[in-house]
């Protein structure tokens, strides 16, 4: 590993600098991608008038937000609403640091990569509850509260189905995993890993359909209700970089990230496209369910992840288990994963199918006895 | 100095700080937030200690699972600032208790043979960690998923209770 300084801590130092400058970037640049894309999605055009094809509209948006009155509730708890926007948006700069983007571009490759992001962007759950409460509004508090339930409940299928990888790579650092998929990438052999992935993975964004915690025509917008100008704009920061890093995570633990399909020797530039073609469909793919599947109930939400979701994850870690303890050959593991991802895919459309949610008729009546 | 004692230095008042916010704060939310950040602070001490597998649990049990489990019991309940002192009769017992286990802690520093210097220790792997955990510490780690089992099932037998079946 090349050093940027001669000292350590020197280059620890630019290493993080670097990340805090391109990180915002990017950032705004993505919130017009949205924008553009739902728009397009929705048969309408999006931003267009500030710059062209309304490129410039972040910029503008964001002198917008910086400029704006930095605005407190008179009862709120000052230091806790204060400082909950740091608790949410320092644990995603501090996951940023372990995901390595290409062979030669990463902060630092850890040994425990994969165990460090995980357990680090759990942190974030703290800032949610803190903005709840600190804000001393009720549907921040819910927002909050709802925010806390999901977020460490759909962690769990999240970090078992990661584990599921860690087990057939018989590792935690994602450079060693990716460069074990130059011939076949994971989800080959990890099917159903990979459907829970990115159903827990959307959940841990609370994009919908799993926006319960900020959904506006219920809570109003949840713990973001009372924040406005710069403090709003890093609760969008730290949505928008979680994105990026869920969508990169998966690339380099199911799609082969910067490897396959052209092996671990290809150029640098080669490497960079492959990440950034791969980790864009994930994004685009987050963005298309946001504009097209209706929002989950609580008690449905709380259902898929504990009754579904939970219990496959098991399953799949038993299977990796078998196939790896007895030494069957890997196609065994694409097929029982495929089976298990198909009954689980069964299972949800037909308990979907039977609560009418694929019809949608459940009256307004009911949902408000289920605001919690 | 070195950056590494200085970064001690800093981890450590700010693990201290956190730690007497818990007993000094008035409000029990504030108090459960200090403790995320003692704990957290504990954390980064064992990254200097050159044990990573151990800080990253730490984060993940404790500054991302149990303290918010303790922050959402809260939340739910009615949370008022506490008026008035925060000690009360029961000073004495307290005084002996905590003198009782500075004395406890300080013995336990000074009798200990340290191995070596602390930029001499050696890394333990995960690989390391998992053969000790299932072969040689197989039995206690399997009375600990009982002890769960355990908690798991009498939690659902209480929630099933309110139900009235």
């Amino acid at each position: 590993m090349f050093l940027l300084a001669d000292n350590v801590w020197l280059d620890a130092l630019l290493r993080m600098t670097i990340v805090a400058v391109l990180v915002p970037v990017g950032v705004i640049l993505l919130t017009w991608v949205e924008r553009k894309v739902i728009g397009r999605l929705q048969q309408r055009l999006g931003p267009m008038h500030v710059g062209p094809f309304g490129l410039l509209q972040g910029i503008a948006d964001t002198i917008k937000l910086m400029t704006k009155e930095d605005v407190r509730p008179d009862s709120a708890d000052r230091p806790t609403f204060e400082l909950a926007v740091f608790v949410i948006v320092v644990p995603v700069f501090m996951a940023a640091v372990a995901i390595p983007f290409t062979a030669d571009i990463f902060v630092r490759n850890m040994a425990l990569g994969l165990f460090y992001f995980l357990a680090v962007s759990s942190l974030g759950i703290v800032g949610f509850v803190m903005a709840g409460w600190g804000s001393d509004n009720k549907y921040a508090l819910l927002g909050g509260v709802r925010a806390g339930a999901q977020l460490i409940s759909y962690e769990i299928p999240l970090i078992l189905s990661a584990v599921a990888v860690a087990m057939l790579g018989q590792s935690l650092s994602l450079y060693t995993l990716v460069e074990l998929q130059d011939n076949t990438p994971f989800i080959a052999y990890q099917p159903l890993a990979f459907v829970i992935f990115i159903i827990a993975g959307l959940a841990e964004l609370y994009r919908q359909p799993f926006d319960i915690p900020v959904a506006e025509s219920e809570v109003v917008g949840g713990p973001t209700v009372e924040y406005s100008g710069i403090r709003w704009s890093m609760f969008q920061m730290a949505e928008f970089v979680s994105l990026v890093l869920i969508s990169a995570l998966a690339s380099l633990l199911f799609l082969g990230g910067w490897v396959w399909p052209f092996g671990a020797d290809n150029a640098t530039w080669l490497q960079v496209v492959l990440m950034v073609v791969k980790t864009s469909a994930f994004i685009l793919f987050f963005m298309w369910m946001r504009v097209s599947v209706p929002r989950l109930r609580i008690d449905q939400l709380m259902a898929l992840c504990w009754q579904i979701l939970l219990p496959f994850a098991f399953l799949q870690i038993i299977i990796n288990g078998l196939v790896l303890v007895y030494d069957w050959p890997s196609w065994t593991l694409t097929i029982l994963s495929g089976a298990a991802a198909i009954a689980m895919g069964a299972i949800i459309y037909r308990v979907a199918r039977r609560s009418g949610v694929l019809y949608q008729t459940s009256g307004a009546a009911e949902q408000v006895g289920l605001v919690l | 100095m070195t950056y590494e004692e200085a970064l001690f230095y800093v981890i450590a008042a700010i693990t201290v700080a956190g730690a007497l916010g818990v007993v000094t704060a008035r409000n029990v939310i504030h108090s459960a937030l200090f403790l995320i950040l003692a704990l957290l602070g504990v954390a980064a001490v064992y990254v200097l200690l050159a044990s990573e597998f151990l800080a990253i649990v730490q984060v993940l049990v404790y500054g991302g699972a149990v303290t918010i489990l303790i922050l959402f019991a809260m939340m739910l309940t009615r949370v008022r600032d506490i008026e008035g002192p925060l000690d009360g009769p029961q000073r004495p017992f307290a005084a002996l208790a905590a003198t009782v286990f500075l004395g406890t802690t300080v013995l336990a520093v000074t009798q200990t043979e340290w191995r070596g210097e602390t930029d001499e220790a050696t890394v333990v792997t995960i690989e390391q960690i998992g053969e000790a955990l299932f072969s040689t510490w197989a039995m206690p780690f399997e009375i600990a998923s009982l002890l769960l089992m355990v908690a798991l099932i009498g939690a659902i037998v209480l929630a099933r209770g309110e139900e009235g079946e």
